[in-house]
């Protein structure tokens, strides 16, 4: 308690303390935003709910580490790691995801558990329990005395992070093929009645999702740390963002992710960091009751 | 397992009819030892670490002219078993070792897990167990007669980074009271063994502990508390949290420009944190349970620098690195069984174990003296620090090879 009491008196005296836990929580909030968007998509398109969101994130920190070992530049990885997490959400897509998308609810996440399960445990023979990262190498801007710092490879990756969810939400308003995803979402039967090859869309929407996260987990290596074991972490976190923000609003998405980031890091910075996690959790919950009473109150069909 | 064993009988059946063959093994009968030991699984790479070492250390023995007991000489044997790096599975085969091989004593598992696991039934059928890979505490506070370790526990691994700040405040006029600490490990059995450790000799002191916070097992970030290391200047800061403890704690000390005139931490080497952020580690205390640089001897093996070298040349697959400690530690273990059955005169199991607790001995490891619990009080943990991208041996002061560079940069 003491120890709480004592925190909190920090960021009283050191009022820019406050200002570096929220540049910190959004730096690592674009990421889980980006995430969360990913499982929004797919979420939202096929009712499928993949528990091994984080194991793909992680799975692309790996794939963009192998490239660097190998002598590719780091940065060059992010675009990499898209592309080939894209291939391999396609390949489990056609051997897994699409034998259960028109099964029940359980199925599919019993299904997205084992994959969790197998990749964490594939990445684990392949690469070893070591904690991996890469060294940019980048220098830290300093402000306020240096009680600020913004190491240039974070803001890098947040800024890659914000282009690539730029990139997407203009792929979804303008293309075609976002135009059929969308569709799609609505409602599948009227798509197919339409012309439209759901599985198609399907496998599209599956791989998008992957690379998306492959490219999110090729930003953590760059800037934070990945082991095989790690997915969990931003499956939880994606799950509490889109379960707060809803399917389909993607501001909110982008919202929720920033805000539970800052919310983490004062968490993280009031009760101690063994409490990170607790945090994001409680969020959930809270999120979870606060929707059970708003709904209760006004019934509605979901959009 | 059953597979295991078909392929491991005939293979010890060749290795008896062949010995009789060489000249040091000619006059010499057998003393058999068995160890179940992590060939597969998890623990894997650190299981094969310290079987290598017990081969090797056998190995020397019977090139030194064996072990010579009551004027007769003999020679060690090991019967090995891979336990799958799972406690169950090496409670059951120590059970074997001990009633179908009918073994009398007991070479160590890989890690305190195992150790914990075998340590009962060890207890159970009296028969000594010398390990080399058990480092928790909690080993030593069950009351165990015929358990026996020969490396430093746990709660040693950072306490003497305390002892060390004490002396940097000593020489800069400062008292220990002024002396503020920094805490953060992960929360688990080993880490938290190290936290006490830190705790319990700084208190002693009167250290003043102005951050003391558990780590989560899935760390990435720990920007919250070295932004409060700022903030409160700590003299001495811990960290522990396996190699993503590590692996955080070097790349974000860096990246925030934490200047702490003192940072302690356990497995720099695993996380590699010269390899991976370069001068980032530099100054840096790390702290392992022996190095090749250290000025122990003794007369089966010479110094710990000739032990690394003659290791090297027996097992070239350790050309390109460094002989791990597990390795070491495993050959000290053996050490230990020859001195005593010497001492004893005699291959009674009691005798054997009377002389195992009387233990007082210098190795190449160390000096190994056991408690009553059977821990090694007499070996201090080694501080090393990163000096230009080396591990350079700083503390224990009587041992060290280099200097201290203090306050860190």
């Amino acid at each position: 308690m003491d120890q709480i009491l004592g925190n909190i008196d920090l960021l009283i005296q050191f009022p820019i303390v406050n200002l570096k836990i929220i540049i910190d929580g959004v730096m690592i909030g674009a990421l889980f935003a980006l995430a969360a968007y990913g499982l929004a998509l797919v979420w939202g398109v096929m009712n499928v709910k993949n528990l091994a969101q984080g194991d793909f994130v992680i799975a692309g920190g790996y794939v963009a580490w192998w490239m660097t070992q190998k002598g590719i530049h780091p940065l060059l990885g992010v675009p990499a790691a898209f592309i080939i997490m894209w291939g391999i959400g396609w390949v489990i897509y056609k051997l897994v995801i699409s034998r259960v998308i028109e099964r029940d609810l359980f199925t599919s996440l019993l299904a997205t558990f084992g994959l969790a399960i197998m990749m964490a445990q594939i990445l684990n023979l392949m690469f070893g329990s070591d904690t991996q990262s890469i060294d940019l190498g980048y220098d830290t801007l300093h402000f306020a005395d240096g009680l600020i710092d913004v190491p240039i490879s974070k803001l890098i990756g947040v800024c890659m992070a914000l282009s690539l969810a730029a990139g997407v939400i203009i792929f979804m308003k303008r293309s075609r093929m976002g135009q059929a995803i969308r569709a799609t979402a609505q409602d599948a039967r009227a798509a197919r009645v339409l012309g439209i090859d759901t599985e198609k869309v399907y496998a599209f929407t599956f791989s998008l999702n992957s690379a998306i996260c492959g490219a999110a987990g090729a930003i953590i290596v760059m800037a934070w740390v990945i082991q095989p074991f790690y997915g969990i972490t931003y499956s939880i976190r994606a799950f509490v963002i889109v379960t707060a923000a809803g399917l389909g609003n993607l501001p909110g998405v982008i919202a929720a992710g920033l805000g539970i980031g800052a919310a983490e890091q004062y968490g993280s910075h009031i009760f101690g960091i063994g409490y990170q996690q607790a945090i994001a959790v409680l969020l959930l919950l809270l999120v979870l009751v606060v929707r059970l009473l708003i709904q209760r109150r006004k019934r509605q069909v979901l959009q | 397992m059953k597979k295991w064993s078909a392929i491991f009988a005939p293979a010890l059946v060749a290795l008896a009819t062949t010995a009789p063959s060489s000249a040091y093994a000619a006059e010499c009968e057998e003393i058999v030892l068995g160890s179940a030991i992590s060939l597969t699984g998890k623990y894997a790479t650190n299981g094969v670490h310290a079987k290598n070492g017990y081969e090797f250390a056998i190995k020397k023995i019977k090139e030194n002219g064996g072990i010579k007991v009551d004027g007769k000489c003999y020679n060690f044997n090991v019967i090995y078993y891979d336990d799958e790096s799972k406690g169950d599975r090496g409670a059951t085969l120590a059970e074997r070792l001990i009633s179908q091989d009918k073994v009398q004593y007991m070479l160590g598992p890989y890690s305190s897990g195992l150790t914990k696991a075998i340590a009962p039934v060890t207890e159970r059928y009296k028969i000594p167990m010398v390990e080399a890979e058990g480092a928790s505490r909690s080993l030593f506070n069950k009351g165990y007669k015929y358990l026996f370790a020969v490396l430093s526990t746990s709660e040693q691994y950072l306490a003497s980074a305390v002892t060390l700040a004490e002396e940097m405040a000593k020489k800069d006029g400062k008292d220990a009271g002024d002396i503020k600490v920094a805490i953060a490990v992960e929360n688990d059995p080993f880490s938290l063994d190290i936290r006490a450790g830190v705790l319990e000799d700084a208190g002693r002191v009167g250290m003043n502990v102005v951050i003391d916070e558990k780590l989560p097992r899935d760390l990435s970030d720990m920007s919250a508390i070295l932004t409060k290391v700022k903030l409160l200047k700590p003299d001495l800061l811990v960290v522990s949290g396996h190699s993503k403890g590590a692996a955080t704690a070097v790349r974000q000390i860096k990246e925030q420009n934490i200047k702490v005139p003192m940072i302690a931490l356990t497995h720099c080497e695993a996380a590699d944190v010269t390899g991976n952020f370069g001068d980032a580690a530099d100054g840096i205390l790390c702290s392992t349970q022996w190095a090749e640089t250290l000025s122990y001897w003794d007369p089966v093996f010479g110094t710990a620098a000739n032990y690394e070298q003659e290791f090297k040349s027996a097992y070239p697959e350790y050309k390109e690195k460094k002989v791990p400690y597990q390795t070491a530690q495993a050959s000290a273990a053996v050490m230990v069984f020859m001195s005593a059955f010497e001492r004893a005169g005699t291959l009674d199991k009691d005798a054997v174990r009377e002389a195992i607790s009387a233990t007082d001995m210098t190795t190449f490891y160390g000096r190994i003296k056991f408690s009553d619990a059977g821990n090694n009080i007499a070996k201090p943990m080694v501080l090393r620090q990163i000096q230009n991208g080396e591990y350079n041996v700083v503390a224990p002061s009587a041992f060290a090879s280099h200097g201290l560079d203090w306050p860190r940069k």
